[in-house]
This record gives structure tokens, C-alpha cells and sequence, in this order.
């Protein structure tokens, strides 16, 4: 029995070593300076150069973009994960109580053409979406950024399974007290459904922080890169023998996973939940 | 149904209860009832799956039948030839062949690593949570990032993978070899997988009652045999979701990765069937045989949710 609890732990770290050290690795090899990188290779130790690493690629001009610094891009990524985030709430809540809460004609199809968007990933109609785009002239905005992401269905079931949760009776003690549904909506419903607006606006957050096909399309006006922007940004001074600063390269990669790492740390709890048991 | 347009990996209810009819009334015993308000409640939402998704999506159906004349004067009407030219390419099919073993490797690995350490993590008690923190904490690193760092481990210059591949002869050179450049996607695509799983599992490990795991520890002293007959297969259903959503993971969400780790020119190495669709529109400007590529993927996906819809949810049913 104690030999078999070794092992489990033994396991675990590897798992652990196997998925944390490249993390880590990256992080310790963004402090170092670029010429020891260069001979010594990855490190696992603190170099001491992190105040000079960080404060060029965030404020300075250059590097692998034109013009664009760091800290806009870190800005654009902030834009586009709490405005779709934002906007997957709004459209999402609003959709689902009113196939949830009112009784309507053309209920089934409308959730039937809202359901139908989870068969086809955004991977499989690039092409034709850039042209719808470029048609609305909507290239290189925030709106042409955030709101095509938002055609998705997502959040709308999430919160008809919540919706659908909430007790009857909350409604039947509302209209008797004389609300009428935007009323009960703002006064009963939102507050109710706080926590869960809560998890699904870091989820989304997450989700939109980490797009990179779409940002790639969309913007090729360096202002409204985002980070995920910045990296394919790396790979495109990447030619050959021509080798990128390393540390810079590492130092984005850093700031890029930097809030989804936090978040999904800080909120462990509730990505688990609203993972694994959002069929309740 | 898992397989959706953002990451797969929010909706896990649909997948695990498919409604056989789906009930998009009734469902509250009391409704408003108003002539206006549910439409325009409905109204943004819809109005944005239209302009974004189903228009596009027509677009693509549409498109697929016609030849582009490259420099924007008009298209020509080429019935399905689009289709015949992408299925009879000797290319068009290696990299379908590709994307099967690439599929069904990183599946294979994600998922049996993902078992691994959730049957680990859960028959531990001392430290538990700390293995818990640090094995999904890096579950939501973007595709393109783990694929960047992994460029770093199998870089020519620094890469400490390479390092460690030429003490046993192995002289890799991601990028310019396939196989090679393939072995390292599949690793970032592992790699970034695995917390996933391991959720997931464990979350179904930890859902098996007390009492079962009492009874089987009593009837079964071995515990690799209680955990091949008991617990794997009440682990099933949980199991196969997780089949479906890394398949698609293995076929959607790996485009980043691939991205990257070809360096934006995917030349002489390994690409799945969704970066094809992307390297034709874009780079090779062929809108029709894109259009084409993307109509077939539409439609494994389609086969695919009638597979899991069909047989999945039918067939295995412990819970």
C-alpha cells in the first residue's frame, strides 16, 4: 500500500513537471538577456534582466511590429476579451429569457436557428466571413473584432439551462405582486443570476483574450493588434536563419497567458463548475 | 453536439443530455405572454447569427460551386467540379491522411494521460489540491501560445528537446523535416489538451458513489482489475464526450498550434484539413476550392454529431 502511494505521487508530479516546467521555463527565460540565451540556451533560473525585457517590449516601438507596442496590444486584448465577453452577456441573457420566459409563436425555430450555430466552428467559414466583412467594411474595427465572435450560441444556452433552473414560483410571487417581465427581468432575474453572469464573463473573457485566427483576418492595421496578433507577428520575422530576440519573444508569450493562467487559478472552483456541471 | 463554434469545451451539457425532442416552450408552468417584447428581446441575437454566421455559412455552400477569376472579374458556375478537383488530389488526401493519424494520436494521448493523473489525483489525499491547481492551471493557454513555447523546447538553436533527441541519434529539425514537425505538434497538442481531460475525468471519478468503490474495494482486492471492470466502466459515458470533444479539438481548435509551429508557411510540413481550407482562401486565393474544403468539413462535423446523437448517447448509459 505505501509503495502503491509513492507511485501515485510519482505520477502526479511528472503530470505536474510535464505541464507546469514549459510555463515556468518560459517565464525564468524571459528575464534573461538575449545574447545568453542564445548561448546558453532555456533556463530555469532568474536572469535579473525582467525590468529591461518587459519595459521594452511593452512601451518600445518596434521589435516585431512596426509601430505598435506591447502595451496596445495588451490593451486591444483587454478590448476584445471584456467587449465580447460584455456582449456575449447582454445578447445571450436577453435570448434565452425570452425563449425561456415568454410564451411565443416561432419559439422552436428561434432557438433552433440560434442552436444550429454550435454545428459549424468559425474555423470551417473563415473565408466566407472575411468577405462578409470586408463587404460591411468592418476590417480593422473593434466592432469587426468583437461582434462576428458574438454569432455563436454559447452563452445563450448556458443561461436557458439557468433560467430553466430558477423556481416557477419566483415568477408566479412577481406577477401576482404586479411586475411585469422587464420589471421581473431587472429586479428577480439579473440579481439572481449574478454569480453566474460572473463565471461565464471570465470564461468568455478567457475565450476572447485567446482568439487568434479571427484577430488575424481582421486587422492588419497594427493599432488594433492584439496580442495572439503580436505572436503571429513573431512567427512572420521568424524566416530561416534570421532569429527573433528570444527574450522578447518569450516576454509576449508571457504577457499572453498571463490572465488565462491567473483566472483560471484564482477561479479554479468555478471553471471546474461551470464546466463539468453546468447539466444540472 | 460539442463541436461549436467557439471552444467546445463550455457546453458540455448538450453533449451529455441531448434533448430527443427539444422543448423550446412550456418549459415554466407560467410565461408572459406580449405581442412584441420576446421578439425584440430575441432581436440581437439573431440579428447577429444571421449577418455572421448564416450568411457567411451560405456564402461558403454557394461559392463552392463556382471558379473565382482571380483578379475579381466575376465567377463562373462549375457545378461540383470544385468538390471532384479537392477529392481526387493526391495532396488534398495526404493531408486528410494526415489529419487522421494526427487526430487519432493526440487523442489517444491526451485522453490516456488525462486518466492517468485524474485515477492519480484521486486516490491521493495528502496534497491533492495542490496537484489539482498546478495540472489544470495551464488549461487555458491559448493554442498559438503553447504552440510558441513549444517552438522555444524544439528550436535548432536553444531547444533542449533537440538536445536531448541527438544523445540518442535523432538529429530533429522541426520545420524542415515532416515527421519531425508533426512529432512536435503532436506534443504541443498534448500537452495543451491534457488539463482538459484531466477535469473532466476526475470530476467523473469523484462522482462515483462511496458505496460502489466500498463494494468493489470488498469483492476485489486487485486494483488494477477494480479499476478495469468498475470504475472504467462507469467512467464511460464521461469517456466518450470526451472522445467526441478531442476529436474536434484535434481537428478545429489545433489551428494555432499548426499555425505556428510552421511558421505562418506551412511549404513542405504537415498541415491538418483546417489549415488547408485556410492556406488555399487566403494565401492561394482559391475562394471555390476553399469553399469547397470548408463544405466537406461542414459536413464531418455533421456526421460527426449524428454519431455521438446516435450511438454515443444510446449505446452507453450507466448513469
Amino acid at each position: 500500500m505505501q509503495k502503491n502511494k509513492l507511485s501515485d505521487h510519482l505520477v502526479l508530479i511528472l503530470g505536474s513537471l510535464f505541464l507546469m516546467v514549459p510555463v515556468v521555463v518560459a517565464f525564468m527565460t524571459s528575464t534573461h538577456a538575449a545574447a545568453d540565451i542564445h548561448s546558453n540556451g532555456l533556463s530555469l533560473t532568474w536572469g535579473g534582466n525582467f525590468v529591461e525585457t518587459y519595459e521594452k517590449v511593452l512601451t518600445r516601438e518596434g521589435g516585431f511590429t512596426g509601430q505598435v507596442t506591447g502595451s496596445r496590444m495588451v490593451m486591444n486584448s483587454f478590448i476584445l476579451g471584456i467587449g465580447f465577453a460584455l456582449g456575449k452577456i447582454v445578447l445571450s441573457m436577453l435570448a434565452a429569457y425570452a425563449i425561456v420566459y415568454f410564451r411565443m409563436r416561432f419559439a422552436t425555430l428561434a432557438f433552433w436557428v440560434i442552436f444550429t450555430t454550435l454545428l459549424l466552428p468559425l474555423e470551417v467559414r473563415i473565408m466566407p466571413s472575411y468577405q462578409v466583412m470586408s463587404e460591411l467594411g468592418l476590417l480593422n474595427t473593434y466592432t469587426g473584432l468583437i461582434v462576428p465572435l458574438l454569432a455563436s450560441a454559447t452563452g445563450t444556452f448556458y443561461f436557458r439551462q439557468f433560467f430553466k433552473s430558477v423556481p416557477d414560483e419566483l415568477l408566479e410571487a412577481a406577477r401576482i405582486d404586479g411586475a411585469g417581465p422587464i420589471k421581473f427581468f431587472i429586479d428577480v432575474l439579473v440579481p439572481l443570476s449574478r454569480t453566474m453572469i460572473a463565471a461565464i464573463f471570465i470564461i468568455m473573457f478567457v475565450y476572447g483574450w485567446n482568439q487568434y485566427l479571427w484577430p488575424m483576418l481582421m486587422t492588419t492595421d497594427e493599432r488594433f493588434f492584439t496580442l495572439m496578433r503580436g505572436i503571429k507577428q513573431i512567427l512572420q520575422v521568424w524566416i530561416g536563419s534570421q532569429i527573433p530576440d528570444y527574450n522578447e519573444a518569450f516576454a509576449l508569450a508571457v504577457l499572453a497567458m498571463l490572465p488565462p493562467v491567473l483566472i483560471v487559478v484564482i477561479f479554479q472552483s468555478w471553471f471546474i463548475k461551470g464546466l463539468t456541471e453546468s447539466d444540472k | 453536439m460539442a463541436y461549436v463554434a467557439p471552444s467546445p469545451r463550455f457546453l458540455p451539457w448538450l453533449t451529455r443530455k441531448p434533448r430527443p425532442k427539444v422543448v423550446a416552450e412550456g418549459d415554466k408552468r407560467v410565461q408572459f405572454s406580449s405581442p412584441v417584447l420576446p421578439y425584440l428581446f430575441l432581436a440581437p441575437q439573431l440579428a447577429v447569427i444571421f449577418i455572421f454566421f448564416y450568411w457567411p455559412s451560405v456564402q461558403a455552400v454557394s461559392s463552392s460551386f463556382y471558379i473565382e477569376d482571380p483578379f475579381g472579374f466575376g465567377s463562373t458556375f462549375v457545378g461540383m467540379s470544385n468538390y471532384t478537383d479537392v477529392l481526387t488530389s493526391a495532396q488534398y488526401r495526404g493531408i486528410a491522411l494526415f489529419t487522421v493519424v494526427f487526430t487519432a494520436l493526440v487523442t489517444l494521448f491526451s485522453l490516456s494521460i488525462g486518466l492517468l493523473l485524474a485515477v492519480k489525483a484521486d486516490a491521493v489525499i495528502r496534497g491533492s489540491s495542490a496537484y489539482k491547481t498546478m495540472l489544470i492551471s495551464v488549461y487555458a493557454i491559448a493554442a498559438p501560445v503553447a504552440a510558441l513555447i513549444g517552438m522555444m523546447f524544439f528550436d535548432q538553436h536553444i531547444g533542449p528537446f533537440v538536445e536531448v533527441a541527438s544523445w540518442f541519434g535523432w538529429d530533429m529539425r522541426v520545420g524542415l523535416s515532416y515527421f519531425d514537425t508533426a512529432f512536435a505538434m503532436i506534443v504541443v497538442a498534448v500537452w495543451k489538451q491534457v488539463p482538459y481531460n484531466f477535469i473532466f475525468f476526475l470530476s467523473g471519478l469523484q462522482s462515483v458513489p462511496v458505496s460502489v468503490r466500498e463494494a468493489a474495494a470488498i469483492d476485489c482486492k486487485s486494483g488494477f482489475r477494480r479499476f478495469w471492470t468498475v470504475t472504467l466502466p462507469l467512467l464511460a459515458p464521461t469517456a466518450f464526450f470526451l472522445l467526441i470533444i478531442n476529436v474536434t479539438y484535434s481537428l478545429f481548435d489545433t489551428f494555432g498550434i499548426i499555425d505556428v509551429m510552421v511558421k505562418d508557411k506551412a511549404a513542405n510540413n504537415p498541415i491538418t484539413l483546417v489549415y488547408k481550407v485556410y492556406e488555399d482562401g487566403f494565401r492561394g486565393n482559391d475562394l471555390g476550392s476553399s469553399s469547397a474544403q470548408s463544405v466537406i468539413l461542414m459536413i464531418v462535423v455533421f456526421v460527426l454529431t449524428i454519431f455521438q446523437f446516435r450511438f454515443v448517447e444510446r449505446r452507453i448509459h450507466y448513469t
